[in-house]
């Protein structure tokens, strides 16, 4: 990965970039808890952390409106946050509780938000694409400018499904975002073990779909890349591929030992190229906020992800009843 | 306050480990995201990041330690100013923070009926109305026609369904009337469309998908299961994909393995779809009406062989057939015939057939097979004593083994012979005429299968 630029003078306000700060710590604290609740076997099953990954959906995120979808895999938490879903109804459905965002029955990898325009929360790899396409598509048949975003990793990008996506959302000029979040593993696999060719931002140049690629570590860029895409699909000119080149730090799923790359890889990118110290240097040099500042907003993020903790412990388990409903809609 | 760091959980059924080794030792400066320590389980060697930052006050349990319980404590974490003995001697015992064990009986699904299954004999359309005659290819398409007519957001997807007019030719006209927005050519993929359509159901839409013919569907699989049909219930309510999936299922004629096979009992299998397998046009009319309508996501198995077959067809504004209601085709007294589908065909010449040789056979279409009509079939059953299946699908997890288990079940005291059940032979599909014919269901078998119940 390419070092990070000198950074240009930004084009953001201070509380703009106060609130990217907030949203990824939000991301970074939550998840940390989260990996906190599994070891303490209070959250079963898989559970796929985003830490690392922050900038991505706060960047991607900053340039949406009113009525833009989005949907992406099982590695879901940071977007669900992201997307303004409250902390308390996600963590109540790591635990599998009432309270949970899917009554506690759909888990980690299952969490809708319907008042947000979340539609999940996909657990087959690559599966969320022609569904991400599929929100656009019903956007342009009702005729408004919503554009959606179909988050997949570098792993899904070797689905079949997903050409066949690129194909019919550029023949129909379907406003979508092909957002490819490739922190070059696709579980233990590292990229040039799977993929062919490594610019994953050109694999919808036979299909006549525009893409580009960004530092995924900096939001900024992935900001500026983010409102570039959407002019683009709202104009009506069609779909649009973003490859935001990231890394993860915690293993695919907590249950990796994660012996497919070094102690020192990781750390390396952990010291150099985190994306929140990133902000908040910038924050500090700038003099757009100071240490104490800082410090009240981690407080407050703290607090938030305790209580969500706290919720998600208190909420109950589902009523048994809840076994049989929800497997048939009503009609009107 | 002093912390306890507990035992991880790494995988979802791990319950004890190995602390392989600690990385840290007490009086150490724990940062947040620092690897203190290896954890061994029987598949892998994991490393342990801290959550907290503090100063590692105590090790509780030692290194090389087989046997640590998850959730034991392994080690004290202390904050500024905190000494580590008190906080040894303050740590509470390990309490049990996972959830109370469900209670060992679920609800049950069906609650025990005291009473007698009835069949429904309401008629589907009012006595005196006038009929014509139509092919089921017609029929369905006058249905999907008259739903797009009442609702805007209903649009037809699949290969040639526009400009061709339909591989079978069900579409024929629609493009004129409806353009080239709602009725869609879509390529030669039919994993991307069923989730390119599933998604737009998501977005609020109601797509009819056609495939050409369900054995392509095949491809298209995970996203009708994992998409469709569990969307639902995984968003706890939320949002669910209300369509159609629609399209050609069964063995044509001489098309081979490839092309030969019935999915009835495939789809019947999941929760969260509806199936319909209609075999005369008007039921092929009504009920792809209730299934556009439908808010779920529905199978709708048709048949190449019936789709130029003449039925007669209500002429009413708006006719529709309900999901779960078996229709009676000839009521009889000796024995029940249960079919769906091309099966019917089959039934129905059996049961002619047998009332030469004076055996009165009730036959039943069970139209829709999720869900399923059981009350009309057990009401037969426990009037005949005496009951058949019949379907072209694979004999084994067919519908008919499940209606034999059920009647078993609920009737069990009612029958004077086990239940015998029809199916297509446990074989692909061969394309030789002669093998292919044997590879069916057919009447004479049906005959013979009554005969055998009635001991004739």
């Amino acid at each position: 990965m390419a070092t990070r630029k000198t950074a240009k003078k930004p084009n953001v306000s201070a509380e703009e970039l106060l609130g990217y700060y907030r949203d990824m710590l939000l991301i970074r604290r939550f998840e940390e808890k989260a990996g906190q609740l599994y070891g303490m076997g209070l959250i079963g099953g898989f559970c796929h952390l985003y830490i690392g990954q922050e900038a991505v959906v706060v960047g991607l995120e900053a340039a949406t409106k009113e009525g833009d979808k989005r949907i992406t895999s099982y590695r879901d938490h940071g977007h669900m946050l992201a997307c303004g879903m409250d902390p308390n109804g996600v963590m109540a459905e790591l635990t599998g509780r009432e309270g949970g965002y899917s009554k506690g029955k759909g888990g980690s990898m299952h969490m809708f938000s319907k008042e947000k325009h979340f539609y999940g929360g996909h657990g087959i790899v690559g599966a969320q694409v022609p569904l991400g396409a599929g929100l656009a598509f019903s956007d342009k048949y009702k005729g408004n400018d919503n554009v959606s975003f179909a988050y997949f990793g570098d792993g899904a990008a070797n689905q079949g499904q997903v050409y066949e996506t690129f194909n019919m959302a550029a023949l129909w000029d379907l406003p979508v975002i092909f957002v490819i979040e490739n922190n070059q593993y696709a579980m233990g696999t590292a990229q040039k073990r799977s993929t062919s060719t490594p610019d994953l931002y050109t694999r919808g140049e036979a299909f006549g779909i525009k893409g580009q690629t960004v530092d995924g570590m900096d939001v900024l860029a992935v900001k500026e890349a983010s409102e570039k895409a959407v002019a683009h699909c709202r104009a009506g000119k069609g779909p649009y591929i973003l490859e935001v080149k990231t890394y993860r730090y915690r293993g695919h799923s907590m249950s990796d030992p994660a012996k497919y790359r070094t102690r020192e890889e990781v750390q390396k990118m952990r010291s150099e190229r985190d994306p929140i110290e990133h902000i908040r240097e910038m924050l500090l040099t700038g003099k757009h906020a100071s240490e104490d500042e800082l410090k009240a907003i981690d407080k407050e993020i703290k607090g938030i992800v305790i209580d969500s903790a706290e919720f998600a412990k208190a909420s109950p388990e589902p009523a048994l009843e809840e076994l049989w409903t929800d497997i048939y809609a009503e009609a009107n | 306050m002093a912390t306890e760091i507990l035992m991880p959980a790494l995988s979802p059924t791990m319950e004890e480990g190995t602390l392989a080794k600690w990385l840290v030792k007490e009086g150490d400066t724990i940062e947040s995201g620092m690897i203190i320590a290896e954890i061994e389980t029987d598949k892998a060697t994991m490393e342990f990041e801290a959550v907290d930052e503090g100063t590692m006050g105590a090790i509780l349990v030692a290194e090389g330690t087989e046997g640590v319980k998850v959730n034991a404590p392994i080690a004290v974490l202390l904050e500024e100013g905190e000494d580590a003995s008190a906080a040894v001697a303050s740590a509470p015992a390990p309490a049990t923070e996972a959830p109370a064990e469900a209670p060992a009986a679920a609800p049950k699904s069906a609650p025990a009926a005291p009473i007698a299954p009835q069949a429904n004999l309401t008629p589907d359309w009012p006595e005196g109305t006038e009929m014509k005659t139509q092919t089921v290819r017609e029929a369905l398409r006058d249905a999907m026609a008259e739903e797009m007519r009442s609702d805007e957001n209903v649009f037809l997807m699949g290969e040639e369904v526009a400009e061709y007019q339909g591989a079978y030719k069900v579409s024929q006209g629609l493009l004129d009337e409806f353009g080239s927005k709602r009725i869609i050519d879509t390529p030669i993929t039919e994993h991307g469309f069923a989730g390119v359509a599933t998604g737009s159901a998501f977005g609020g839409l109601r797509p009819i998908v056609e495939f050409m013919t369900f054995n392509f569907a095949m491809q298209a699989i995970d996203q009708i299961i994992n998409s469709a049909a569990k969307t639902l219930y995984m968003s706890g309510g939320q949002m669910g994909a209300p369509m159609v999936f629609r399209g050609a299922n069964g063995a044509a004629a001489r098309v081979g393995a490839q092309h030969s096979q019935d999915y009835a009992a495939w789809y019947a299998q999941i929760p969260g779809l509806k199936v319909a397998m209609p075999y005369s046009a008007s039921d092929a009319k009504g009920l792809l009406k209730s299934a556009i309508r439908d808010p779920n996501p529905v199978i709708f198995l048709e048949n190449e062989i019936l789709y130029g077959r003449q039925f007669e067809v209500p002429v009413m504004d708006d006719f529709t057939v309900p999901f779960g209601k078996a229709r009676i085709w000839r009521e009889g007294t000796d024995v029940t015939i249960v079919s769906f589908g091309i099966g019917m065909q089959y039934a129905l010449e059996a049961a002619d057939k047998l009332a030469e040789d004076g055996i009165s056979a009730e036959v039943i279409d069970l139209r829709t097979l999720r869900p399923i009509d059981y009350d009309t079939v057990l009401a037969s059953v426990m009037k005949t004593n005496r009951c058949v299946t019949v379907e072209e699908g694979y004999p084994v997890g067919s519908i008919g083994n499940h209606i034999s288990a059920t009647i078993m079940q609920k009737a069990f005291d009612y029958l004077d012979a086990p239940v015998i059940n029809c199916a297509g032979k446990d074989v692909p599909m061969p394309y030789a005429a002669n093998l292919e014919k044997l590879a069916l269901v057919t009447t004479d078998e049906v005959i013979e299968a009554v005969k055998q119940v009635t001991y004739r």
